[in-house]
């Protein structure tokens, strides 16, 4: 048996750590979403159990609110601008990084710019552009702002893969006679995949937990997000634990899948390069 | 098929001048090396034919035709580069269709031409590998096989065999040198391996600095370098060189002083002038000679390597100046030791103060003067 070493001993220890910390609230919320009310406040770390395993949450979320509504308002979001955000950003990195055009530094620093300065602190200037542009209350609001939201970000992750993309190989596909969409989009874009997943899971997540901008932008009936909708069971006396607990557990889902979707390429984003 | 040629082709990247007044032709089915150090243009120059760079200056024509304003898919070239810049994600089969099928090939022909190349570069069992299932020896060929089915009328190189070991090295230039037989297509080759410059090449361009030093056959670089910078480069060791004075000039000649002793030259165009400061260069392979007309150049040895079939002798002369002294392998010398060389007349290259050959129509028996 090879000898452990106790550095990586204690790597595990405070790897395992992290991972109760990240995870123990999820958990909690999932034992709690099949449990009573009464059992909830009684013992609130139990797993739930013949007597007080209830699936009552879930009955009121479906019953009481307009759930699947907004799951696919939170799905349609998420999804549209997951897309527009990679779509644009790498066709954005792409350019940044391998054209000499004028304003290319100017560009490269509006965009690190936008990383740096929180898109909340326009709130007010968004909100009043987005009445004025008739958009309120609609899913496009709530695109529009997370594809700026989330663009700098993927841009400079995305443009750093891009960068380390041999530039022979550009040049091979040039002498092949390959045209420049086509270098862009059967060479750069298969390899940056891993840079891709990370970025996706990064935006990704965000957008999904956001509950600013559905709330000041689209909090009319039938465009709320997930995020939004639960808030109706908390209330300013009353909260009915037993429905927030259902709905984030339902939440959790689909984030989940479109995570597991990626990850396998996220593993390789983040040690790309370390073996060649 | 086609010819290259380049008329005062010029490229400066902001304020540093890369290439300056480039003119050059490459005939038809020629083999031409670009040989230069690093950092000298050859590259720069390579990727300006090929229509990866443009030039700030000049011409360049292909087959006849100004290409200047042309992609490079429309210049009938296709390049083979030093990281061979295969498509990771992509298998060797369609690493070598990739370009064809935007070139409106029909699928047969693709086909054919892929399996062709193939056979020639031994790959066919390797076609569904992906690149990096390869070895640097058969990534290399792959590169190869890609410029192949393009069918190209010129072949650019850049520095192909860089990053493959010593013995592959060579089997690879031997294959590139039948390949330039079988296809006979213009090559034009980068590298800054004077080696591989002479083994493959009808033609040498040397560059240094952005200028060309000297255009010429392989053998004639060898034995009439056009000045100091070709007479270094070109041959392995390379050229001693030893400071020399002119001591008078006359109608035998001109009388030359160096390393403490004296040979009398007879130059054809009559530049040199009484008290010039020349150098002189002999290659170490011609300073141990024996028999008549031998020049003996003494010294003290600093060290010998013996590789076995030579050995190599460094010597510093009476004079100050150190030299190789390429000698036989079993030669009984150590270091601390004198040792004399015998330099043939014939031998002797003579360069003048600006690092110019000056040209030498015979040379005369010289006289020692200590």
């Amino acid at each position: 048996m090879p000898t452990i070493r106790p550095g990586r001993i204690a790597v595990h220890i405070a790897l395992i750590l992290y991972l109760a910390l990240a995870i123990g609230p999820i958990v909690l919320i999932l034992i709690n979403a099949f449990k009573t009310r009464r059992a909830i406040f009684a013992d609130p770390l139990g797993l739930p159990n013949s007597q007080t395993f209830t699936a009552i949450g879930f009955d009121r979320v479906f019953a009481n609110s307009d759930f699947g509504l907004y799951f696919l308002n939170s799905l349609t979001v998420t999804v549209v601008s997951l897309g527009l955000i990679i779509l644009i950003g790498a066709m954005a990195a792409w350019a940044l990084t391998e054209y000499r055009f004028r304003g290319n530094t100017i560009l490269s620093l509006y965009l690190a710019i936008g990383i740096m300065v929180p898109i909340r602190l326009g709130s007010v200037s968004i909100l009043r552009m987005m009445v004025d542009l008739n958009l309120v209350n609609t899913l496009t609001a709530l695109i529009l702002v997370y594809v700026a939201q989330g663009l700098p970000l993927a841009i400079l992750i995305l443009g750093e893969f891009i960068q380390q993309i041999p530039k022979d190989l550009r040049d091979a596909a040039r002498c092949d006679g390959v045209s420049e969409y086509r270098i862009f989009g059967s060479i750069i874009l298969p390899l940056i995949r891993p840079a891709i997943a990370t970025v996706a899971v990064f935006t990704m997540v965000p957008i999904w937990n956001d509950l600013w901008f559905p709330l000041i932008l689209a909090p009319g009936a039938g465009k709320q997000t997930v995020t939004l909708g639960v808030q109706q069971f908390i209330g300013q006396y009353v909260t009915d634990w037993n429905a927030v607990l259902a709905s984030l557990t339902l939440a959790i889902a689909p984030i989940l899948v479109l995570y597991l979707l990626f990850s396998r390429y996220l593993v390789r984003g983040l040690t790309a390069g370390a073996v060649k | 098929m086609a010819d290259v040629s380049l008329h005062g082709i010029a490229k400066s990247f902001g304020p540093v001048e890369i290439l300056h007044d480039i003119d050059l032709r490459v005939n038809d089915g020629e083999f031409v090396v670009f040989v230069g150090p690093s950092g000298c243009g050859k590259s720069t120059l390579l990727r300006i034919i090929a229509g990866l760079e443009t030039v700030s200056a000049g011409e360049i024509r292909i087959g006849g035709r100004r290409v200047n304003e042309m992609p490079p898919a429309d210049r009938k070239i296709a390049m083979v580069f030093q990281s061979y810049a295969l498509y990771p994600h992509m298998s060797v089969y369609k690493n070598m269709a990739f370009g064809l099928k935007f070139a409106k090939t029909n699928k047969a022909e693709v086909d054919r031409r892929v399996r062709q190349a193939a056979e020639i570069l031994k790959l066919s069992h390797l076609l569904d590998r992906k690149p990096r299932e390869l070895s640097g020896g058969q990534r290399q060929r792959v590169a190869i096989g890609r410029a192949i089915v393009r069918e190209p009328s010129v072949f650019l190189f850049d520095e192909p065999l860089s990053n493959l070991d010593a013995a592959l090295r060579v089997n690879t230039r031997l294959e590139i040198a039948k390949l330039h037989r079988e296809l006979g297509a213009t090559m034009i080759y980068v590298t800054h391996d004077q080696i591989e410059a002479m083994t493959l090449a009808s033609k040498i361009v040397v560059l240094n600095h952005g200028r060309i030093e000297q255009v010429g056959a392989p053998l004639d670089l060898y034995h009439a370098p056009q000045n100091l910078f070709v007479a270094g480069f070109i041959g392995s060791p390379r050229m001693n060189f030893i400071k020399g004075q002119v001591r008078s000039v006359d109608e035998r000649g001109a009388l030359i002083a160096f390393a403490g002793t004296e040979a009398l030259v007879q130059e054809a165009h009559g530049r040199l002038a009484k008290g010039d400061e020349i150098t002189l260069g002999i290659r170490p392979e011609h300073m141990a000679s024996e028999g008549p007309q031998t020049i003996p150049l003494e010294g003290e040895i600093d060290a010998v390597e013996r590789l076995g079939e030579a050995s190599f002798v460094y010597m510093k002369l009476t004079g100050g100046d150190d030299v190789i002294v390429r000698s036989s392998g079993d030669i009984d010398a150590s270091p601390g030791e004198r040792f004399a060389a015998h330099v043939p007349v014939g031998a002797l290259h003579v360069f003048d103060a600006s690092g110019q050959a000056v040209q030498i129509q015979s040379r005369v028996a010289a006289r020692s003067t200590s």
